[in-house]
């Protein structure tokens, strides 16, 4: 195993809970990550696989930093990352980028492709954006045309490959694709996955890939963790986990795929 | 031989005022009691099919060719408020987002009885009754409870088992679920489509199955049908496709699906050879096409 990347100890992330939010007075906290431990490696494809509720998706805000969390530490190479300020966090936010789930709801739909490409470009002061803009494009298999393209003109696959066109375009070291694929059908889900695996390893990319589905996982990733209420359940190496499965929740998880197969026995 | 319970013959939809269509000379059956699943890619008219049935094409489309056939009698040749009575009365729609499709400022009992008194003629006292009655079938504990509960108080996997329930309340004779689990994670997918095969068949009633997950056809249909771009491009009973896929495009969408026992043989992507190739059938069969 090489050098971590992330080094993230006992993280704990606690949010409001607005349903029983007194009128006056602040909501109780529910405890959603009840301190999770683990490093990635510089260079790893590490899966998150857990149901809805899980966690895994506030774990990953938590990795990027869109939320604080509420106790334990998260160091980015070396960086202690846990309460850093917006401002102190700028530098490092190039090094560290996120993919999201919906394209259609994270791509400003007044915006055409290549203004959400070069945003974050303008926003940290790089140089020679139009040229960006372009090689992110075909990095991702979009035509140099699509630039002047409105979300709303693209399918859904096409709008993920935006989606990922702003994430690669500020050279990241590290990026996290929450549930990119899960609104996508069979066919595109698959050129995604190519495509996001090309780019891993022609860029040398360090991925967290979150995803419900194991399938998807085991395509792509070296090791997987298991999110269960908020808990790491399981943490192994791919072939491990698919071959012998030590928590119970793994193997309800994996029990409840349905494979394209008749004869697997199921319901 | 028996008579289908639902058949449809060379069905064209296009957008209004032009000749594209969105599904190409569709022939389909199904006998009462049978589950087919509908498969494809987005945008490929499966869910089209399924609104062509019902009745709730969007205002943009018309039928242009073809009957639907249900029960024996051609739906598009009925007068209106015919067909409207022989749609309700014999069918149902179980929607793919249970959250769009529940209404939020209102209470879950009236909207499970509201389609038997309004439309049916019940009394409200009988169909109170059968949704409680219907609660407890797929599985919903305190139903009486439930029904007075808001749709945002309950999870997914809930308010899927409301609408499954809702749909099965009038004993309609065919169901058209439109990618009912597609919006839920894998464990509690499984549970809907247990319900929904054990509800199917406990009630005798025909399913077509909208999906663009192979996975979950073979485990529910007895046999499917392929479309890509609205033309039916293979047919036939599930357990052929799954043993040997007979068009090379439908063969390409089996290896993409994933398949976590198989890595390598698994997800691949739609070869563009592939796809050209189905285009350039859908194309000469459009130029084929003097109707309209």
């Amino acid at each position: 195993m090489g050098e971590p990347l992330y080094q993230i100890k006992a993280l704990q992330v606690s949010l409001p809970d607005l349903n029983r939010k007194p009128i006056f007075g602040a909501a109780p906290r529910i405890e959603i990550l009840k301190g999770l431990s683990f490093a990635i490696a510089k260079g790893e494809v590490l899966g998150i696989v857990g149901g809805s509720g899980s966690g895994k998706s506030t774990l990953g805000r938590a990795m990027v930093r869109l939320l604080e969390p509420s106790g334990g530490t998260v160091l980015f190479d070396g960086h202690d990352i846990t309460h850093s300020s917006e401002a102190d966090l700028r530098p490092l936010r190039r090094r560290f980028q996120m993919i999201f789930q919906d394209p259609m709801s994270s791509l400003n739909p007044r915006r055409k492709v290549g203004g959400i490409i070069a945003g974050p470009l303008a926003l940290h002061g790089l140089a020679h954006i139009g040229a960006r803009v372009d090689e992110a494009l075909d990095q991702v298999g979009l035509p140099r045309g699509f630039r002047h393209r409105y979300p709303h003109e693209l399918s859904g696959g096409q709008r993920q490959r935006v989606g990922i066109a702003r994430a690669i375009a500020l050279r990241p070291e590290f990026i996290l694709a929450d549930e990119i694929v899960s609104g996508l059908d069979v066919s595109s889900q698959a050129q995604i996955l190519a495509l996001l695996e090309g780019l891993v390893r022609d860029l040398g990319l360090t991925l967290a890939f979150i995803s419900h589905d194991l399938s998807v996982i085991r395509r792509l990733c070296g090791r997987i963790l298991v999110l269960h209420q908020g808990k790491i359940v399981e943490d192994a190496p791919a072939e491990q986990l698919f071959s012998a499965p030590k928590a119970q929740y793994t193997r309800d998880l994996l029990e409840a795929i349905p494979l394209p197969d008749p004869d697997q026995p199921w319901i | 031989m028996t008579r289908p319970f639902l058949e449809i013959r060379n069905l064209s939809v296009a957008l209004k005022g032009t000749r594209l269509r969105l599904l190409r000379s569709v022939n389909l059956s199904l006998d009462a009691g049978q589950v087919h699943g509908l498969v494809g890619e987005s945008g490929a008219g499966k869910s089209m099919i399924g609104k062509a049935i019902l009745g709730i094409l969007p205002l943009s489309v018309a039928v242009v060719e073809g009957q639907i056939l249900l029960d024996g009698s051609d739906l598009l040749a009925l007068p209106p408020v015919e067909r409207r009575r022989r749609i309700g009365g014999l069918t149902a729609l179980i929607p793919q987002d249970p959250l769009t499709a529940l209404n939020p400022s209102r209470r879950i009992g009236p909207q499970i009885t509201d389609r038997l008194v309004d439309i049916l003629g019940w009394a409200r006292t009988r169909a109170e009754a059968r949704s409680l009655e219907l609660l407890e079938e797929v599985q919903i504990p305190d139903g009486a409870r439930v029904m007075r509960n808001y749709p945002h108080e309950l999870s997914g996997g809930m308010r899927q088992r409301i609408l499954i329930a809702s749909a099965f309340a009038a004993e309609p004779k065919l169901i058209v679920a439109d990618e009912p689990t597609t919006a839920l994670d894998v464990t509690v997918q499984k549970q809907i489509l247990r319900l929904i095969r054990d509800m199917q068949a406990r009630h005798g009633t025909a399913l077509l199955f909208v999906t663009h997950d192979l996975g979950v056809v073979s485990k529910i249909c007895q046999s499917l049908s392929v479309l890509y771009a609205g033309k039916v491009i293979e047919d036939g009973p599930m357990r052929d496709f799954f043993a040997a896929p007979k068009h090379p495009y439908s063969a390409s969408l089996l290896a993409a699906t994933p398949k976590y026992t198989d890595p390598e043989g698994s997800l691949l992507p739609v070869p563009e050879a592939v796809i050209a190739a189905v285009r350039a059938d859908v194309a000469a069969d459009d130029k084929g096409w003097t109707h309209g």
